[in-house]
């Protein structure tokens, strides 16, 4: 393990420069380019507003709903959107593997920190928004990047773990999309944990991203009761998944060449 | 001298059909479901290596030849780290830099310039490395005023181009090139062998799969021929790759029966019965290579004793156009008397002077004292003129450039002390 992270470390240059490729070809010759990074929450999260906010009147902790859901969109699509490019990145890359020897790893990797680029300017509109609404941002503030981080890594594990059974199993290609469709309502985005009947508070948890958007708005909004239990329950899962995720690569990435 | 590559005991086995059949889970679980405690089904077993050692020392510059499928992509495939070995061992001093596809990982959208960068990184550059040498590779490929176009724009020729101009500069200790110089045009490709000399001349060690001959033998010194997996013959590269071809023309393929021909005139007093192909030191010549000498061994059998015959051979490419007529008349010679009964002659041919590919030969006996031909068979045999370095480079020669070439040099003193002659080191070579 030691030396595999060594190699990862001297290999770094690779790293930034596949993550460059990936945000650098994303929106070539597209005519709105990184505004792509944007539409996508942003329609969603109107239309998450109308029929959710105001139709069905679901409540959202006392912040306004367009706020409440665009601030969960905000990472669940970055979460979404990378997962399904972490979990394609060998088989996306296949000329590569056979190709060339460089530690396998830095494609996903690559991957999940070419989504940040997204994230962030989705994340301009987030800031606009609070001003729009007259939130003062607390100190808490500060602390968002480590729910950020916690869903990079997240991504990175169950990335991992895809992408190296998407080498043999093609299958996983169809499983992506479908489980991250699924997953959006069993996340709190469209409804605040409190929505759901209490036996059913504690499956939630399970979900590594309840805790990851539950401590996401906590520090935006405030609202005082962070579910610590929720929270370190994701963060448990999140760190089982890394390293299944990276055993189960490691294990595996000596055939990647061989059976892609 | 130290050891730059070290290969002990290398098997490498792929599963056949294991890895089209089963790569749906739907497969093994319906598997799995049909027996659930039977065994799995036997794979059938392909040894890609098998048991392959040798050792390479710094500064070797090895030719890897054999026919496809024989195990050179795995073998370099594995000393390059891409796949790993079944068994045994792999040692490799310093940096590797494998190159089994010219512009591996170039991306499409990226121009030429971001490729470089790409490339080179993946390829084990510092980014620093590639800032610094931009300006030189933009120079080798030739492609200053593409460099920032996207590469989808882009030739196959100008892809390779800018693929080896990247790797030409890669600096490593071992090199691993897998047929690249087949891409690519005269120029091009000469650039590239001129860049392959100065590897082996800064001491690199240098690993080169190829299936063009010409080139081969005129990079390497060693030469490895690999077959079913295994190394079947290393030593140096002229010798390695005369066995090798050898192989390929069975011994009947350089003696030739005629017996049986059909389309044979002449009132058949004297037949031709065969015709070999030998060497000038005595021994059969399975394998002819264009510039060099060839001794035609005609055979005969006479029914009756014949009085002046004329022997005559002609010789045509695979198009029909006569390459060339010789004969004993042509000669001068007159025999007086061929005695009943079994014989042969020999025509010896100093220089084959004749670009690679196939040719055919038609054979005629006649009488010089009558109009009567004894024998004539058309298109007789063919002989097969294989690659050799011409003029000394390793440019591969075929029809395309005519039909003969001469021994011959081009003086250059007439343009005068102030033009540049650039001599490729290959010319010297």
């Amino acid at each position: 393990m030691g030396q595999w992270v060594s190699e990862i470390w001297h290999s770094r240059e690779i790293l930034y420069f596949l993550a460059w490729r990936d945000v650098k070809v994303r929106y070539k010759q597209a005519a709105l380019g990184v505004a792509w990074a944007l539409l996508q929450p942003l329609f969603t999260m109107i239309t998450f507003a109308f029929f959710f906010g105001k139709l069905a009147g679901i409540p959202s902790d006392g912040v306004p709903y367009p706020l409440f859901s665009y601030s969960a969109l905000l990472l669940w699509t970055y979460f979404s959107v990378t997962l399904s490019q972490v979990g394609n990145s060998l088989i996306a890359n296949s000329s590569l593997i056979t190709k060339i020897y460089f530690p396998r790893v830095l494609l996903p990797a690559a991957a999940a920190l070419g989504g940040l680029l997204d994230l962030f300017v989705s994340s301009v509109f987030l800031i606009g928004m609070l001003l729009y609404y007259h939130m003062t941002p607390r100190w808490t503030v500060l602390l968002t990047p480590i729910f950020v981080g916690q869903t990079v890594l997240l991504v990175m594990g169950l990335g991992m773990l895809l992408a190296a059974l998407n080498v043999r199993y093609r299958d996983v290609k169809y499983t992506i999309p479908f489980l991250t469709q699924l997953g959006l309502f069993v996340t709190p985005i469209i409804y605040p944990v409190s929505f759901l009947p209490h036996r059913f508070q504690g499956w939630l948890a399970l979900n590594p991203m309840t805790g990851v958007i539950q401590g996401f708005r906590a520090c935006l909004f405030g609202g005082g009761q962070v579910d610590w239990d929720v929270l370190g329950c994701s963060w448990i899962v999140t760190l089982l998944l890394l390293l299944i995720g990276s055993w189960h690569f490691r294990s595996t990435e000596r055939v990647f060449a061989d059976v892609v | 001298m130290t050891e730059s590559i070290t290969v002990e005991n290398l098997s490498k086995r792929y599963e056949l059909g294991a890895l089209q059949q089963e790569t749906q889970l739907r497969d093994q679980l319906v598997r799995l479901l049909r027996a659930p405690f039977g065994r799995r089904a036997p794979k059938e077993v392909l040894w890609a290596l098998r048991d392959v050692s040798f050792t390479v020392q710094q500064g070797e510059v090895v030719g890897i030849i054999g026919r496809n499928g024989a195990g050179k992509s795995t073998l370099l495939k594995i000393l390059a780290k891409i796949t790993y070995p079944t068994s045994g061992r792999v040692r490799a001093r310093g940096r590797v830099a494998a190159l089994l596809e010219v512009g591996a990982g170039f991306h499409e959208e990226l121009t030429g310039r971001e490729n470089i960068f790409l490339n080179g990184s993946i390829m084990g550059m510092k980014k620093k490395e590639v800032d610094a040498k931009l300006e030189a590779i933009v120079e080798f490929s030739g492609l200053q005023r593409f460099i920032d176009t996207p590469i989808k724009r882009y030739s196959t020729g100008m892809r390779s181009r800018l693929g080896f101009a990247v790797a030409a500069h890669l600096d490593p200790d071992v090199l691993i090139v897998d047929e690249v110089l087949a891409v690519g045009d005269a120029v091009f490709q000469k650039k590239c062998v001129s860049a392959m000399h100065d590897l082996r001349g800064g001491g690199r060690t240098v690993l080169f799969v190829s299936h063009n001959m010409a080139a081969v033998e005129n990079l390497c010194s060693r030469g490895m021929w690999i077959a079913e997996g295994r190394i079947k013959l290393d030593g140096p590269m002229r010798e390695v790759i005369e066995a090798y071809m050898g192989s390929f023309a069975s011994a009947d393929g350089a003696s030739k029966a005629l017996i049986a021909a059909d389309a044979r005139g002449g009132s058949g007093e004297i037949r031709f019965t065969r015709v070999e192909f030998r060497s000038t030191d005595g021994g059969l010549q399975t394998v002819t290579r264009c510039g060099k000498s060839l001794v035609i061994r005609l055979h005969y059998r006479a029914k009756e004793p014949i009085e002046r015959p004329a022997f005559a051979l002609r010789m045509y490419t695979e198009l029909g156009t006569l390459v060339t007529d010789t004969g004993t008349w042509l000669h001068g010679l007159d025999i007086p008397l061929v005695p009943a009964g079994d014989g042969y002659l020999d025509l010896e041919i100093d220089s084959l002077n004749l670009v690679p590919g196939r040719y055919y030969l038609s054979l005629k006996v006649d009488s010089l004292l009558e109009t009567r031909v004894y024998d004539a068979l058309e298109h007789a045999v063919h002989l097969d003129i294989e690659e050799a370095p011409i003029y000394g480079l390793s440019r591969r020669i075929d029809s395309r450039f005519g039909l003969v070439f001469f021994p011959q040099r081009w003086r250059l003193d007439g343009i005068g002390s102030g033009a540049r002659i650039e001599v490729s080191p290959a010319a010297n070579g």
